[in-house]
């Protein structure tokens, strides 16, 4: 078992081997989540921040439950009410947060790097939930066990991600992660909303999506993030589902058994058809929201596991 | 007083570089070989560079309204530190120095700095791009030169005015080459790094459009112009061309020409400039532009940032380094790698601005001013950011392993370092 992280600020950081025993661990705490007694205490006297900048109910709900399920003291801070309002900055909460010794600090902000700015600041192991269009690694690596457990494996597949790339922390991540574990990766997308650069990333691109999804094991789409663009990318809606939206026709041109995959909220009837999402044979969306309380334990476990060794060496350190 | 230098290598921006002596008398160069005048006070160089000071062009100071960040007497202390014999500064301040009266207040402030200090002011009022600024009384008043700096007009009739009316004065215009509806909100340069850092990003092309543009209106206007950066290679064909038959130079800032845009690492915020750091492919062209000559000028374009407002998220954080200091030795780099000679970089850091903005210095001649700065290019050290005399310690270079230290520097004849 490998996993030597103190914090987890992105995909970026993980080796591989790192990333297969947060998925291994997960799988255990997959097991436990389907059992009627759902508690564990590896986490017990620990204190669990979460602290979101930006607003979320799926993420935060999903963290909090992670972190009560394994005995934590779970606070969720409501930053859009609180001093950051009133001029503080973001290194001073981080301080004064930090003043009070939690021991996770859970944070999503908007602004890319945030997270990494307020890590290096405090005395705790910090998990990014998202920080602006750079990173989001817990959904990718739910997404990713997601996929090791519908197919069996996280190698040699072929991935599809469609959507908004360009605004997408989601896209980031997922695409460092399933390049690390070595599948072929295929981006689709309109030009306006792949990022720039994106030819050196050593994707495939289309800008079409029966050609983009020839043969495809996995299909990831992504929402479109209204909220980050400052102008027109797409003429409409309309014409982007038309283009661009996941139906029963374009998902016919992927692999027979290609399962369906979406970070939701979902836009149905923009990014995904509705019928299409809750169809139970090939989209594992609702598996992914359950991964992910699986998948944020594991990280959470993990990282608590090496701030008490770190603890434990200072203590010693102070004695001799 | 007389002074004479011996045993040293003359870096001579117009020449070469040579071993030999040099002799002041009062303010003025006064002889270049021979012997110690009777009554000289005797320098031995031994064997290190002495050259013209730097004339640095586009330097922030924070007066007025900023004083924390800068002053006029830190600034000069950094720059005497740093071998720059002449500040020109920028009219950024708040309020923009774009009144005589103002202009008046900063060349009284300007007195407590140890080196000379020369004042642009603002080309359109408050820095806006719609109404000029008074132009005659501001060049009457000691303007050297009319920029808006970092403001780029969109207004493009009331630009073009300006730049008309500038040129009956025969006043010196300073343009930032952008075109500011692509570069909203950029704090980064179109590519991989920026695309996986989430950061957003401008295109190279945003750069070139605005050189463009301007080209145009200068060849409609016939204005004298000196864009303040180039910095991608994209805009160095037009660039080339537009110097055969239009009054038109260019500078580069000293940090495109030593960092790229992955040199940003960890969101650092102390690589964030204006425009944003490059790739690797355009910071090549822009030193092989310099040593070409397509660019005239090399500049620190020092702008002291404090703390708070570098400690920020990167999109957030203030844009801009501090540069006096640390211009020589980063400069030396260009040298050292293999670029250019000594008396090439030279021409980029003191003759040639100088002989643009109309200045007597920046020569290693005889009846020149007597500016100069001694030091050792080859002097290892590790920058250390507290260690720096600017009131602000925003540069990209702490802990950068670097060679170059200055032994001595003269402003007028005066030793201020």
């Amino acid at each position: 078992m490998t996993f030597r992280a103190r914090h987890l600020l992105g995909i970026d950081h993980l080796a591989p081997a790192e990333i297969t025993t947060v998925l291994d661990l997960a799988d255990r705490y997959v097991d436990l989540n389907r059992r009627t007694v759902k508690s564990a205490d590896v986490l017990a006297g620990m204190t669990q921040i979460n602290m979101f900048f930006e607003n979320s109910t799926r993420t935060q709900a999903s963290f909090e439950l992670a972190g009560k399920r394994l005995g934590a003291d779970v606070m969720n801070m409501s930053v859009a009410s609180s001093s950051v309002k009133k001029g503080e900055t973001l290194i001073d909460t981080a301080l004064t947060l930090n003043a009070m010794r939690p021991d996770l600090l859970v944070v999503r902000h908007g602004s890319s790097g945030a997270v990494n700015l307020l890590a290096s600041k405090v005395n705790c192991a910090v998990l990014n939930a998202g920080d602006g269009r750079h990173e989001h690694p817990t959904q990718a690596l739910l997404d990713a066990l997601t996929i090791r457990r519908a197919k069996g494996r996280l190698q040699r597949l072929t991935i599809a991600i469609c959507g908004d790339i360009a605004h997408s922390r989601v896209a980031r991540s997922n695409l460092i992660l399933l390049g690390k574990m070595e599948n072929r990766l295929r981006l689709i997308a309109p030009p306006t909303l792949m990022p720039p650069g994106v030819k050196d990333f050593g994707c495939e691109l289309y800008d079409n999506m029966a050609e983009g999804l020839k043969g495809a094991d996995v299909v990831m789409m992504l929402r479109l993030q209204k909220e980050r663009m400052d102008g027109g990318f797409i003429p409409s809606e309309r014409e982007y589902y038309h283009r661009y939206g996941l139906d029963a026709e374009k998902l016919s041109h992927a692999a027979p058994d290609a399962i369906v995959m979406h970070p939701g909220p979902m836009n149905r009837g923009v990014e995904i058809d509705g019928e299409l999402a809750d169809d139970i044979n090939r989209s594992v969306i609702q598996e992914q929201v359950e991964m992910g309380v699986a998948v944020r334990m594991a990280c959470m476990d993990l990282l608590a596991r090496n701030l008490r060794a770190e603890r434990g060496r200072a203590a010693l350190g102070a004695l001799a | 007083m007389t002074l004479h230098f011996t045993n040293a290598l003359l870096i001579d921006p117009e020449g070469g570089e040579h071993l030999s002596s040099l002799t002041i008398e009062g303010e003025t160069i006064t002889a270049i070989g021979g012997d110690a005048p009777a009554g000289a006070t005797l320098i031995d160089a031994g064997g290190h560079c002495l050259a013209p000071g730097i004339v640095d062009w586009g330097v922030k100071i924070g007066e007025p309204g900023e004083r924390h960040r800068e002053s006029f007497r830190s600034a000069g202390l950094a720059a005497a530190a740093g071998g720059v014999t002449t500040i020109i500064a920028r009219p950024d301040t708040k309020p923009a120095i774009d009144t005589p009266e103002t202009l008046e207040f900063v060349t009284r402030r300007a007195a407590e700095s140890v080196v000379r200090i020369r004042h642009m002011a603002a080309l359109t009022k408050g820095r806006e791009g719609q109404e000029m600024t008074e132009i005659g009384f501001l060049l009457d008043a000691g303007a050297i030169a009319f920029t808006d700096v970092f403001h780029v007009s969109t207004q493009t009739k009331a630009l073009a005015r300006a730049m008309t009316y500038a040129r009956s004065l025969g006043a010196l215009i300073v343009g930032h080459p952008q075109e500011p509806g692509l570069s909203a909100g950029a704090a980064a340069t179109h590519g991989k790094f920026a695309s996986l850092y989430g950061l957003p990003s401008v295109s190279p092309m945003a750069e070139k459009i605005g050189l463009d543009r301007d080209l145009g209106l200068i060849e409609m206007t016939g204005a004298r112009y000196h864009f303040d950066q180039i910095t991608v290679a994209a805009s160095l064909p037009a660039l080339e061309r537009a110097k055969k038959t239009l009054d038109v130079t260019a500078g580069v800032s000293i940090h495109h020409l030593t960092l790229n845009e992955y040199d940003v690492g960890d969101y650092r915020t102390f690589f964030k400039m204006t425009p944003p750091l490059r790739s690797e492919d355009d910071r090549m062209a822009m030193i092989e532009a310099v040593a070409e000559g397509v660019i005239d000028v090399i500049a620190s374009f020092h702008t002291p940032a404090d703390e708070e407002s570098k400690r920020l998220p990167y999109e957030e954080a203030a844009s801009g380094a501090v540069g006096l200091q640390t211009l020589l030795p980063a400069a030396l780099r260009l040298v050292h790698g293999g670029h250019m000679s000594l008396s090439q970089l030279w021409r980029a850091l003191s003759l040639n601005p100088a002989q643009r903005l109309g200045l007597p210095q920046g020569r290693l001649k005889v009846g020149a001013p007597a500016d100069l700065v001694l030091f050792d290019p080859h002097a290892p050290f590790v920058l250390d950011r507290f260690k720096l005399a600017s009131k602000s310690k925003n540069t990209p270079f702490d802990g950068a392993r670097m060679e170059g230290k200055v032994l001595g520097t003269w402003v007028a004849g005066q030793k201020v370092h």
